[in-house]
C-alpha cells in the first residue's frame, strides 16, 4: 500500500470508527448499555418508548456524542499545527498559555457569579445563595463562562504573541507560552483562594468534562473546526516547507513570517473554542497527531485531517468509556484522557525511540 | 555582451551580524554566471553567513543583485524560481517522506492551490535520481541515514531547477563514491549554464571549481581561478600553512602538513622539553 492509498484508508477508518462510536454513544447513559437504537429503528412496536428514546438520544446523548467528537477534532486539529509550528513533537495545543487563560477567565467568572458549588454538571440556583457549575445548562451561565473561558484564551494568546514580541521567533514563543502558563495559573490559584467556594465547580472544568455540551455547543465547535481546517489546510504548505527549518521556507519563497501569524491565530481559536465548551481535556491535542503519524508518514494537509479524526474518534471513545466504566457513577472525561494519552505517549516512546523523539536513526 | 551579463550574483558592502558580532565586514563579491565558484576558509570565517545573505535569508546591510536585479526588490516566489539554497544543520522532516520533501523543491513552481503539475512530478524524479535516492521515494526523512538524508536535502535543492544554486557544506555526512557523485552533478549542471555557488570544507574538492573565494575573519582576502598557483598560497595562509597544494594525476589535492612538535618521537623527555 502506497502513502496516498494508506491516507485514504486512514480516513475511511476515521469516519467509519466515529460513526460505530456514535451509534454506541446514543446506547451509552447512566444506566450503562441500553439499546436505544432498536425503538428508534422500529417506532410502530411502542410508540411511548420510542418517543422516550427520541428525546434522550436527541436532546441528551446526541448532541453530547458529537460535541465530544469535535472538540476532541479541534484539539486534534491544533496539535498538529502546534507540533508543525514550532517544530517539536511534544508541543501542545496548550503551549501558548491558552489553557491558563481560559482557566483564569472561568476562574474569574464563577467568583464573579457568587462562587460556584455542587456537583459536576449540576445547575442549582436557590434564593439564598446563586450557586453554579461550570458546566450549567443554563444558557446564561454556560454563555458567562463560555465567554469567560473564551476571552481569557485570546488574551492569553495576545500577551503570550506581546511577550515574544511576535511570531518570529520559535524559541521565544515557546517561552513566553510556559512563562503565560505559570504566572496565570498561580493568578488562578489566587482567585480561588479568595473565592473558595468555586473551588468544586473550578474542579470541574480543570478535569475536563463533556457531560453538558449541548447542540448550541456542538456546532458552534463544528463550525469553528471547519474554519480552522480550512485556513490550516491552505496554510499546510507553509508547514511542510517551516519543517526544513526557516531559513529553508524562506528560500522557497514562502511568506513565513504572516503565515505563522495566521497560524497562530488559527491554534488559539481551536483550542480556546474546545477549552471553552469542554474544560482542559489533556493529551488529545498530543496524542492524536502521534497516532496518526506511527501510522503513516504524510505532509501537513494530511496530517490536519487524520489529527482531526483521530482526536474527535479519541475524545468520543474517551467519553463513551467515561459514562459507562463505573455507571451511575461517571469519571471526568478529562482523567480518562489523561490517563489513556499519557499510557499511549509512553507505549509509542518505548516502542520505537525515533517515533516520539525525532531522534536520527 | 556588457560585464553585467557574465554575472550572476553581485554583492556589495555586504555586512551581517550574528546577534549583537558583526561576523561580515563590508564585503564585495561578483559571481561569474554559468561558472562554479567554491568559497573556503577557516572555521568562523563567514562563508556560511555570506550564503545565507546571497541567498536572501538572513538580515544584512549592502546590496544584492540576483541576474542583474536587485534581490529585495524581487517577488520572493520569483527570486525562489531563480535561486536554490541548501543549507547547513538545517532542521530536517523527519515524517514527510522522501518523495514529499524534494517535492517541497517545486513549492516556488506552482500556484498556491495547486498540486504538483507532470513537469513537477518529473523534476522531482530527476532530482532523485541524480542522487540515488530514487529508490526511498516512499521511506519517511527520519528512517535514513545522515548521508542518505543529504543525498535528500541535494534532491530537494536540485528540483528547484534554479538558475543560481548555492550549497552550505553539501558534501556532509557523504561517503567518498556520493561525493564523486556530487562533482559529476556540479560539472553537468554548469554545464547546462548553471551558476553553482559552494561552501566546501574539503579542499580538495573546491579545488575542483572554476574559481574560489578565500576568507576569513568575515572579509574575502581573495577571488580568483581554483588552477592559479597564487590562489593556492593565499588558501594555504588563510589554514595557517597547516595544507599544502601539490599536483597529483591533474588534480590539485590539500595535504595537511603535522606540526613539528609532534612529528618528534613520543617520548616524556620529549614532551616535557617541548612543554
Amino acid at each position: 500500500m502506497n502513502m496516498r492509498q494508506r491516507v485514504v484508508w486512514l480516513v475511511w477508518s476515521g469516519v467509519v470508527s466515529a460513526v460505530v462510536l456514535i451509534g454506541l454513544g446514543v446506547c451509552v447513559g447512566s444506566t450503562g448499555f441500553e439499546d436505544l437504537l432498536s425503538p428508534l429503528l422500529n417506532p410502530q412496536v411502542d410508540p411511548v418508548q420510542t418517543a422516550v428514546a427520541q428525546q434522550i438520544v436527541w436532546e441528551i446523548r446526541l448532541p453530547r456524542t458529537l460535541g465530544a467528537w469535535t472538540a476532541g477534532a479541534l484539539l486534534g486539529l491544533a496539535g498538529a499545527v502546534a507540533q508543525g509550528l514550532f517544530r517539536n513533537p511534544l508541543a501542545d495545543p496548550y503551549l501558548l498559555g491558552s489553557a491558563s487563560g481560559a482557566s483564569l477567565g472561568v476562574a474569574m467568572a464563577l467568583a464573579a457569579m457568587g462562587g460556584g458549588a455542587g456537583m459536576l454538571g449540576s445547575s442549582v440556583s436557590d434564593s439564598a445563595n446563586l450557586v453554579v457549575s461550570v458546566f450549567s445548562s443554563s444558557l446564561w451561565v454556560r454563555v458567562g463562562l463560555t465567554g469567560a473561558a473564551f476571552c481569557g484564551a485570546l488574551l492569553a494568546v495576545l500577551l503570550t504573541l506581546a511577550l515574544s514580541r511576535g511570531v518570529g521567533h520559535t524559541l521565544r514563543l515557546l517561552l513566553a507560552g510556559v512563562v503565560v502558563g505559570v504566572v496565570l495559573g498561580a493568578m488562578t490559584h489566587l482567585v480561588l483562594l479568595m473565592s473558595p467556594d468555586s473551588l468544586q465547580a473550578m474542579q470541574a472544568f480543570i478535569l475536563g468534562s463533556t457531560a453538558f455540551v449541548g447542540w448550541t455547543s456542538t456546532l458552534l465547535m463544528a463550525g469553528v473546526w471547519c474554519l480552522c481546517f480550512v485556513a490550516a489546510w491552505l496554510l499546510a504548505r507553509v508547514l511542510d516547507g517551516l519543517s526544513l527549518g526557516d531559513a529553508t521556507a524562506i528560500s522557497l519563497g514562502l511568506p513565513v513570517a504572516a503565515m505563522r501569524g495566521t497560524l497562530v491565530a488559527v491554534l488559539a481559536l481551536a483550542t480556546g473554542t474546545a477549552v471553552a465548551q469542554t474544560g482542559l481535556i489533556a493529551f488529545v491535542g498530543l496524542a492524536a497527531p502521534h497516532l496518526v503519524r506511527s501510522l503513516v508518514n504524510t505532509t501537513y494537509g494530511n496530517l490536519m485531517l487524520l489529527a482531526s479524526l483521530a482526536g474527535g474518534t479519541l475524545l468520543m471513545a474517551a467519553d463513551i468509556l467515561a459514562r459507562g466504566l463505573i455507571a451511575p457513577q461517571e469519571l471526568p472525561v478529562g482523567v480518562l484522557t489523561a490517563v489513556l494519552g499519557g499510557g499511549y505517549l509512553l507505549w509509542l516512546m518505548h516502542r520505537g525511540p525515533n517515533r516520539v523523539a525525532g531522534a536520527n536513526p | 555582451m556588457s560585464v553585467a551579463n557574465h554575472v550572476a550574483m553581485q554583492a556589495t558592502a555586504i555586512s551581517a551580524n550574528l546577534g549583537s558580532v558583526e561576523v561580515l565586514h563590508s564585503i564585495n563579491l561578483s559571481l561569474a554566471k554559468g561558472r562554479w565558484t567554491s568559497i573556503v576558509g577557516p572555521n568562523g570565517a563567514g562563508k556560511s553567513t555570506l550564503l545565507k545573505v546571497l541567498a536572501g535569508v538572513l538580515p544584512h546591510s549592502g546590496d544584492v543583485t540576483l541576474l542583474d536585479q536587485a534581490m529585495h526588490q524581487l517577488p520572493k516566489r520569483v527570486r525562489a524560481r531563480q535561486l536554490a539554497w541548501l543549507g547547513q544543520n538545517e532542521t530536517s522532516a523527519d515524517d514527510l517522506s522522501v518523495w514529499d520533501v524534494a517535492m517541497l523543491g517545486r513549492l516556488p513552481h506552482q500556484a498556491w492551490l495547486a498540486g504538483p503539475s507532470a513537469q513537477d512530478q518529473v523534476a522531482v524524479e530527476q532530482a532523485l535520481r541524480s542522487t540515488q535516492a530514487w529508490e526511498w521515494r516512499d521511506r519517511a526523512l527520519g528512517q535514513l541515514s545522515g548521508g542518505e538524508r543529504q543525498r535528500v536535502l541535494l534532491a530537494r535543492a536540485l528540483a528547484v531547477q534554479a538558475q543560481v544554486l548555492l550549497m552550505d557544506e553539501p558534501l556532509a555526512n557523504l561517503d567518498p563514491p556520493h561525493q564523486a557523485d556530487w562533482l559529476d552533478i556540479v560539472h553537468a549542471l554548469v554545464a547546462q549554464g548553471t551558476t553553482v555557488v559552494s561552501v566546501l570544507h574539503e579542499v580538495n574538492m573546491a579545488l575542483h571549481a572554476d574559481a574560489v573565494v578565500v576568507m576569513a575573519g568575515g572579509r574575502v582576502h581573495h577571488h580568483g581561478p581554483a588552477g592559479e598557483p597564487h590562489t593556492h598560497r593565499l588558501v594555504e595562509q588563510v589554514f595557517e600553512d597547516r595544507i599544502a597544494i601539490r599536483q597529483l594525476d591533474n588534480q590539485w589535492v590539500a595535504l595537511p602538513r603535522r606540526r613539528m612538535w609532534l612529528t618528534k618521537p613520543m617520548s616524556p623527555h620529549n614532551i616535557a622539553r617541548d612543554l
